[in-house]
């Protein structure tokens, strides 16, 4: 079998790359990757590949072969032909693909997460700095593990009187309401969301909700509704409770510093 | 050196010194007026640009002694007076940048006192004493630098062992010359929550707050309980009055994270540029010696700032957390939120660093006979470590940089898979196995062109193998099982471990790779000069990706604290009271790493220029001299 010549194949590479992405990790295995993505990963592709071809030079002649072939050399005149024909007919197809799709608004400029505040606040009485509040019926989980059960089941109580809607059953942002909300509502679920921060700062998100969001980092456009006007503190700390104990995830806590 | 060149470094030098000695007194002079502005670009950006290229230059001259010295060293011990020539070499570049630092540092000096007089008033109260410290150092410093440098040659023979010695305390000053600034700016970042024992100072302020508080409490019951050990705040909550010792405010949270980041930073940046140096002079050589001696110190540049790049993100990481203990809001906005994005861009330069210093290897290696056999290797180790870059670059919240229907299909802005890259486990994984992968290419340039004798080298060939799967499975394990552990855990023991791994593996095949090839022939001699210009270009893309980084990380580490002067003790109130957006950034670490490498082309210009005229005055000399004895 003929030995394919090194620009043949970093050609199948790069668009084996693609077709991996676009079709079988954004379609088999997973939902689609956003264009942007995919951008960055055939970037670092093309660097891959001109890092392997430029590193000797004996390597770098072999790649450049082919292409020297097919523009000089007359035996491969039909190959440049159809280069030169192929060449305006895809940049034609590629602007008629910009131009013809129809308007796709960007998504949102938000920040990932909102910065907090330095200050734990309930209505408007402080409740400490937010580095330093801890969920106050916390220590139950091993001091009394039956009160800490009666404080996760008044959790479970609230977040399905009040967040499910959004949330979902499963704690996973797939509420009744979500597909109509944009941001969708956090998915407890993710691994990125409960062990990444404090029980002090869901218990801010949560109080303050959409309208409490800082100036930095907008527009949020967040629809969730300022809980502190509905729920007791203590009712918000049991929801706390509540998502960790059901999703298994733990909060973010610090060790001592230095 | 001519003479009028040496009074002018003085000059500088002592011009700066008078600055900073007169630092003090300026700014309680003037602290009536909490800012000036300054003209024409505002105080903030006059401020930041003197400031970083102050420590651009500081960081090369803090570097490069420190392998200066270790290469004078060896040469001294292999006796190969290439090592002495071009560690002298390093140190002639160094005292050309030397008076340049001193002099920007000047700058920031009389910048800060005029713009920012109330905030380097209230930094002088509290580090007065550590302003006396740092110009005494100073003078020890550029002391130490002058004897090490002129006496050079003078001190070749019996008195080497002092040289060496004088080097050895030219970095001892240099590194607490950095120490003590490093305890001013990062106390500006991390001290507002901080505490510390009850001085004896301290004790009557103390006292008098608790009464004022609640006065219903006698002297006596407000210093119920207290020892030697109680801890207090150590500012006054309504003023923010500073009330601690002044090794309070120096040993706060990221200090030390900052000092030993900045310790390896200098040596990997400090290489780098050397090595831009010579890649330059590589490029311009014309001759087969020049060329084959800037190869090998190119190649020698390099190798310190990989050796320096190699520990960087873990002390990076180091440093990191140490700001999220001290402040989680802080950490939330450095990682998660205003500055997230930021770090995109630093994985995306790091992928840089790491690609283009394999590269080098790789491409060094074309020039070694007996290497052929390690370029089968190649392809695989490029997939790795462009894959590795590919998650550490990946975003986990991609809300930013997708349409409302890439989003719907998402099914919100994390990826259900790829968002999973974008967590810290996954990016700690990623960058250990380019460590281990970068090593090995290491390893392979290492052994390129030598054939080992030892009796158990196939014995030691499979150990090493087995160590580096071993190694990347317990890494990768590790990684996978930190999605599901808590935070704390996964911060505190995990990635650790995963470092731990990663530096044994390291320290354990080195030891083993030097037995194996201890009295190995040699199947291939090194080609000095045989390099292609690609690979040269590397270096200067590596020396600018350095400095880039550089810049931008400095941008986080001081826009972390946002409005604030001192973090949550002194507010900014200027006109400049917000954070500036990522491009303005952006531009602005560009326009300082072009007038950087701008003023570093002219200053080693300055030096080839008078190099150039004495080799030119020597040649003229001996001709003269050879005409003369044919007549």
């Amino acid at each position: 079998m003929k030995r394919l010549s090194l620009f043949t194949t970093c050609l199948i590479i790069l668009v084996g790359s693609w077709v991996f992405l676009e079709f079988v990790v954004g379609g088999l295995i997973s939902v689609p990757i956003p264009g942007s993505v995919v951008a960055m990963y055939m970037g670092l592709v093309i660097i891959a590949i001109l890092v392997h071809i430029s590193v000797e030079d004996s390597l770098f002649q072999e790649f450049l072969r082919p292409i020297h072939e097919t523009l000089v050399d007359d035996r491969r005149r039909l190959r440049r032909r159809v280069i030169a024909v192929l060449i305006p007919i895809f940049l034609l197809g590629y602007t008629y693909s910009i131009i013809a799709q129809r308007a796709n608004p960007p998504g949102s400029p938000r920040d990932a997460h909102p910065s907090p505040p330095l200050e734990l606040t309930y209505k408007d009485e402080v409740i400490g700095t937010m580095q330093d509040v801890v969920n106050p019926f916390r220590h139950y989980e091993k001091d009394d593990p039956e009160a800490f059960k009666a404080h996760v089941e008044n959790g479970r109580r609230v977040y399905h009187q009040n967040c499910f809607p959004c949330h979902g059953d499963h704690l996973d942002g797939q509420g009744h309401f979500a597909p109509y909300l944009q941001p969708l509502p956090a998915n407890f679920q993710d691994p990125g969301i409960i062990p990444n921060f404090q029980e002090s700062f869901f218990f801010w998100r949560i109080a303050k909700g959409g309208p409490g969001l800082p100036a930095a980092g907008t527009p949020w456009d967040s629809a969730m509704p300022v809980w502190e006007d509905h729920l007791t503190k203590e009712e918000i700390w049991d929801v706390i409770l509540f998502l960790s104990d059901y999703t298994g995830y733990q909060f973010r806590t610090f060790g001592e510093a230095h | 050196m001519s003479k009028k060149r040496l009074y002018l470094i003085l000059g500088c030098v002592l011009f700066a010194y008078v600055l900073l000695a007169v630092a003090p007194v300026f700014a309680q002079d003037v602290t009536e007026a909490e800012y000036r502005p300054f003209p024409k670009i505002g105080s903030r950006s006059a401020a930041w640009i003197a400031a970083q290229l102050h420590l651009l230059f500081g960081s090369f001259i803090l570097g490069v002694p420190m392998f200066a010295v270790i290469i004078e060293f060896i040469g001294w011990k292999t006796k190969d007076m290439r090592y002495d020539r071009m560690a002298q070499e390093f140190i002639k570049l160094c005292m050309g940048a030397f008076s340049t630092t001193a002099l920007l540092g000047g700058v920031l000096v009389f910048i800060l006192i005029w713009c920012y007089p109330k905030v380097m008033s209230k930094l002088s109260g509290i580090f007065g004493p550590t302003m006396i410290f740092y110009v005494v150092l100073f003078f020890g410093e550029t002391f130490t630098l002058y004897l090490y440098s002129y006496g050079w040659d003078r001190m070749q023979g019996r008195h080497k062992g002092w040289h060496l010695f004088l080097g050895v305390l030219l970095n001892v000053f240099g590194t607490a010359i950095m120490f003590v600034s490093n305890a001013w700016l990062s106390y500006q970042t991390s001290p507002a929550t901080q505490y510390g024992v009850l001085s004896e100072g301290r004790r009557k302020s103390w006292i008098e707050e608790k009464l004022a508080a609640d006065p219903s409490l006698t002297p006596e019951g407000a210093m119920e309980g207290v020892t030697s050990h109680t801890m207090v705040p150590l500012h006054n909550e309504t003023t923010g009055e500073f009330m601690g010792t002044v090794w309070d405010a120096v040993n706060n949270f990221t200090w030390m994270p900052i000092n030993i980041h900045r310790l390896v930073g200098n040596i990997a940046f400090g290489g780098s540029i050397v090595a831009a140096y010579a890649a330059f002079r590589f490029l311009v050589a014309k001759t087969k010696e020049d060329k084959a001696h800037y190869d090998w110190m190119g190649y020698t540049g390099n190798f310190i700032a990989l050796c320096g790049l190699i520990p960087l993100p873990f002390l990076g990481y180091w440093l990191g957390r140490e700001i999220y203990m001290f402040n989680n809001t802080m950490g939330i906005n450095m990682m998660g939120s205003l500055f997230s994005w930021l770090f995109i861009l630093q994985a995306v330069m790091i992928g840089v660093l790491f690609i283009g210093a394999n590269y080098y290897l790789w491409a060094g290696m074309g020039r070694i006979d007996g290497a052929e056999i390690y370029a089968r290797y190649r392809p695989y180790m490029i997939t790795i470590i462009v894959i590795c870059v590919a998650i550490w670059m990946t975003p986990r919240t991609l809300s930013k940089i997708s349409t409302a229907s890439e989003l719907s299909a998402m099914g919100g802005a994390n990826h259900p898979h790829l968002g999973l890259f974008g967590l810290m486990t996954a990016k700690n994984t990623a960058v250990n196995i380019i460590i281990l992968t970068t090593f090995l290419s290491f390893l392979f340039y290492r052994r390129s062109g030598k054939v080992p004798t030892a009796s158990w080298g196939k014995v030691g060939n499979i150990a090493i193998s087995s160590i580096f799967f071993l190694a990347t499975v317990s890494i990768v394990v590790i990684g996978i099982v930190g999605f599901s552990v808590p935070t704390d855990l996964r911060v505190n023991i995990l990635t650790p471990y995963q470092v731990l791994i990663a530096l044994a593996v390291m320290a354990v095949v080195t030891v083993v790779d030097i037995l194996m090839y201890r009295k190995a022939t040699t199947s291939g001699t090194i080609q000095w000069g045989e390099m292609t210009d690609r690979s040269q270009y590397v270096l200067i893309l590596l020396a600018i990706t350095f400095t880039s980084l550089m810049g931008l990380m400095g941008y986080a580490r001081s826009g972390l604290r946002e409005a604030w002067h001192i973090f949550g003790v002194m507010q900014d109130t200027s006109v400049d009271a917000f954070t500036p957006m990522l491009s303005e950034a952006v531009n602005m670490v560009a326009i300082i790493m072009v007038a950087f490498f701008a003023l570093v082309g002219f200053i080693f210009w300055l030096g080839l220029w008078g190099e150039k005229k004495k080799q030119d005055a020597t040649a003229a000399a001996e001709a003269a001299i050879a005409a003369e004895g044919d007549d």
